[in-house]
């Protein structure tokens, strides 16, 4: 098939960029679209224009790299599928399609789409983790784990980081990840010593990285390749919560 | 070279607790004086960097990623193997050596791979204390399942993602050290050569992938943890940035390589769609506990699955295997399949692929049961394929999955290059010429939380280190050599891109030292591959500059790599005149077609030092002695 392509081109950080505009002939519906974009690179090169940068590696799915709005939505028109797993056969031929960098104050565009989401990392830093030096752990079988209870924080640990949640987000706020991390480690019973300092802290940090505050849009969860749904902000609000009364109590 | 593996004394099962008494240890106040390189963030360079931190040293980890969670170890689908026994069916520590070192068909070191198991279960304690949400059962106690090339269960597993799950837990190990300064993160930071200085690395030299800044790095030791070599042959399941520079660097400044031919090629694999493929995509190996692999008996048989009754099916994995069944060994199943596709009985488009078939498992289990197991896995099948794998059997081929070879180290995961220590996939240490399933997990961890964060203590403890600084004529060197290869990559300007080069070296390796090697095949890969180089060289296209990001040059750097490390790997297949684990060659099988071992004559580790600039390696022998186990023909019969 044909398609017709709008793509945001900027060469560096500080360099205005625009759309523009390219043609593709054989695309096979069995491409996945990266694959798509690999041979429009290849194309590019081979007449002299630089290629378009776009950050992707495992393309299974589940490394977070790639990310792309397509059409103004993160990851594209299929549900709980990032753009590496999206093939060309839920396309017409001769559709336009539009693909932006992810547009958010806290991801600062490097290159054409590809966006420095090193926030995220710090928001992680600020507390994403249970506290066990190597070589501290108790045997594994000592604490029992209902499977129910390890389902659902197999649910929300299951986050890529791939910042679709931000980017989908009117506000972008990175609640949704931030909250399906406190989520994953609040649910079990190694992660109750820190779970308020760890509420309150990520919340801080992400607060700090100027993601914005969240409203409960729910477009975040509507974006997420991996379904992480709304209850996990839930939580996060009330752990931050009684976290920050407990806080105040304290003081 | 002398090869020395310092395999400390004493029976196997207190080799490793008698060695971490010997060992010397550096005071906890004089740790923060050691600066530590470790470059790679999977979980082998996660788990070492976040340990390495905990203990007080000064810890730089580089990742040429934008974050260090999105190592490749994160698509590890099945699971991490430990000799807990929790299912009471007859596991141990020496039951997980014993397979590890059979699976491996007799080609790994005893010592390494009993540490290995030893340190198993631990790795399993400490994942669940840093709250890696693990398959449990109803009780609340921890799950197991089956793998290839055992008779036990003890798998475990978080759902199809359990790289995933055990790299966050890395990760997140690591974060902690960012946040307490012990560890300093180098993301979009890609390691370019190291810097050897009197015979010992003390640095590196790294790119960074935004701004193209060429940047040095001294340290007191350097750790590499980069992943294998897969990407060699363009296609296969590893992700699309896996590389091997710096292995290949670090082989060219003085480390050994050992058995380069020694990859692995995975059975269940989604088959390639068209020429535009970029990369495949691996079905996990749990698929087959309950998935039945079969072909049509009759060659040319272009009926729909369904259509072809079950007399008329052959089930040649539970025929050849029957004590295995689908569960043979990864080499076995993908040599099986290759077999069965060469006689016509294929199915698909061109005929390469089999069918992974879960019609009784679901007719047994209930749709529900299965869709709890691997759920994940049969929706990126289905997104993939755009077939439901529910209703029609899954189509699986072998591809390019893992590396056994890397660069050599000794017992302490020192390799030739004193001060260069070398981790998970990208040491040769554990798996022989096969991995097991659920192997690699454990390897990378072990390596990362359990032995370096001793064995570097020791190295540390017992050299004396002169002072070093960026400035040093070794640091000069490096840095030009890596400036001009960089100007000399984007002055050819050429008609051809660098992927098109990669896809035809790929071919190349995946013809003449893939699933099946022969001596000629092997030597006309030998006069093919310096002729791509050369073209490489002359025909090549980038564009843009060095000073900026520019995915194709990072590419083209990576690809210029690959294109003398295939020469290594086909000139190790080819002075390796026997069949064992992943590495077939057709003059050495049996009768009814299995491999072949000659232990007479190759019971040993092939390490290459490199000779310098077109000069042949030179080849160094580790012979391997077998003190516990006895050599026997591999049979899953």
């Amino acid at each position: 098939m044909k398609l017709r392509l709008k793509i945001w081109r900027q060469q560096g950080p500080h360099a205005a960029g625009e759309f523009v505009s390219y043609e593709t002939a054989d695309v096979s519906p069995d491409m996945s679209f990266l694959e798509m974009l690999d041979v429009l690179n290849e194309t590019l090169q081979l007449r002299g224009d630089v290629p378009i940068a776009f950050d992707h590696d495992c393309r299974e799915g589940i490394c977070g790299s790639c990310a792309m709005m397509i059409d103004g939505v993160p990851h594209g028109p299929q549900k709980s599928t990032t753009v590496c797993q999206l093939h060309m056969r839920h396309y017409r031929d001769g559709a336009t399609i539009v693909i932006e960098p992810w547009r958010a104050k806290a991801f600062p565009v490097i290159r054409d789409l590809v966006v420095d989401r090193g926030a995220l990392d710090r928001i992680i830093q600020a507390g994403g983790y249970i506290s066990v030096a190597t070589g501290n752990a108790p045997e594994a079988n000592g604490i029992p784990i209902g499977k129910d209870m390890v389902d659902r924080a197999m649910d929300a640990a299951q986050c890529i980081g791939c910042g679709a949640c931000v980017a989908a987000c009117p506000n972008a706020s990175a609640m949704l990840f931030t909250a399906a991390k406190a989520t994953h480690l609040g649910l079990l019973p190694q992660g109750q010593p820190e779970r308020s300092h760890r509420a309150v802290n990520m919340v801080r940090q992400m607060d700090l990285e100027t993601f914005g505050g969240c409203t409960n849009f729910g477009e975040c969860s509507e974006a997420c390749p991996k379904d992480i749904g709304l209850e996990v902000i839930a939580r996060l609000n009330a752990d931050f919560l009684q976290a920050t009364l407990k806080e105040r109590e304290g003081a | 070279m002398h090869l020395d593996p310092r395999v400390p004394d004493g029976p196997l099962e207190t080799k490793w607790s008698d060695h971490q008494f010997d060992m010397k240890l550096v005071n906890p106040a004089n740790r923060r004086k050691h600066r530590i390189l470790v470059v790679g963030s999977g979980l082998a360079g996660a788990s070492a960097a976040a340990t390495l931190g905990e203990q007080g040293y000064e810890v730089l980890c580089f990742t040429f990623h934008d974050s260090p969670r999105r190592a490749h170890s994160i698509a590890a689908q099945g699971g991490i193997n430990a000799a807990k026994n929790y299912q009471n069916d007859g596991d141990s520590v020496y039951r997980l050596f014993y397979d590890t070192i059979k699976g491996g068909d007799f080609r790994s070191r005893e010592a390494n791979v009993y540490r290995l198991a030893e340190i198993s279960a631990n790795i399993i304690d400490q994942c669940v204390a840093q709250g890696v949400p693990f398959a449990r059962e109803y009780g609340g106690l921890l799950d197991n399942r089956s793998f290839g090339g055992a008779q036990v269960s003890r798998t475990f597993y978080a759902r199809g993602q359990t790289g995933q799950q055990l790299l966050l837990g890395a990760y997140s190990a690591l974060e902690r050290q960012v946040r307490r300064g012990t560890v300093t993160v180098l993301p979009r930071t890609e390691m370019l050569d190291i810097v050897v200085v009197h015979g010992r690395a003390r640095g590196i030299l790294t790119r960074h992938l935004v701004t193209g800044k060429l940047e040095r790095w001294v340290g007191d030791a350097v750790v590499l943890a980069t992943g294998g070599y897969g990407n060699a042959f363009f296609l296969s399941t590893n992700a699309k940035a896996c590389n091997v520079t710096a292995t290949y660097r670090a082989y060219k400044k003085g480390a050994a390589f050992a058995n380069p031919c020694f990859t692995q090629i995975h059975p269940t694999c989604i088959p390639v769609s068209g020429e535009y493929q970029s990369k495949l995509t691996l079905m996990s190996e749990s698929l087959r506990n309950d998935g039945r692999v079969w072909v049509p008996l009759q060659a040319g048989d272009a009926r729909q699955a369904q259509d072809i009754p079950e007399s008329e099916r052959d089930y040649y994995l539970e025929r050849k295997y029957p004590s295995f069944g689908n569960l043979a060994p990864r080499d076995i199943s993908s040599r099986s399949a290759k077999e069965v596709c060469d006689e016509g009985r294929g199915v698909g488009p061109g005929g390469l692929g089999v069918f992974l078939d879960f019609a009784d498992a679901i007719r047994r289990l209930g749709v529900d049961t299965i869709k709890d197991r691997y759920g994940n896995l049969f929706e990126m099948y289905e997104r993939i394929t755009g077939e439901d794998p529910y209703v029609v059997p899954m189509r699986i081929y072998p591809a390019v999955h893992y590396t056994m070879g890397g660069l050599w180290v000794d017992y302490n995961l020192m390799s030739s290059l004193p001060g260069l220590h070398v981790l998970g996939e990208a040491n040769f240490s554990d798996h022989g010429a096969n991995r097991l399933g659920a192997s690699a997990l454990m390897q990378g961890l072990a390596d990362g939380y359990f032995v370096i964060p001793h064995t570097l203590g020791d190295y540390l403890a017992s050299t004396k280190l002169e002072t070093v600084d960026t400035d040093h004529p070794a640091f000069t060197t490096t840095e030009t050599e890596a400036r001009n290869q960089i100007e000399r990559l984007l002055a050819i300007g050429g008609s051809r891109t660098v992927d098109s080069f990669h896809r035809e070296l790929g071919k190349i390796l995946w013809e003449h030292c893939g699933m099946a090697r022969s001596e000629a095949g092997l030597k006309r890969a030998l006069e093919l591959l310096p002729e791509l180089r050369q073209e490489f060289w002359s025909d090549l296209r980038i564009l843009g500059s060095g000073d900026e990001l520019n995915q194709a040059l990072e590419k083209a750097g990576r690809v210029a790599d690959f294109l003398e490390f295939g020469e290594l790997m086909c000139r190790d297949a080819l002075h390796r005149e026997e069949s064992c684990g992943g590495h077939f060659r057709v003059e050495h099988q049996t009768t009814e077609g299995e491999a072949k071992r000659n232990d007479e004559r190759f019971a040993y580790v092939a390490a290459w030092q490199y000779a310098g600039e077109d000069k042949e390696p030179i080849l160094n022998r580790e012979p391997l002695t077998f003190d516990n186990v006895q050599l026997a023909t591999r049979s899953y019969k």
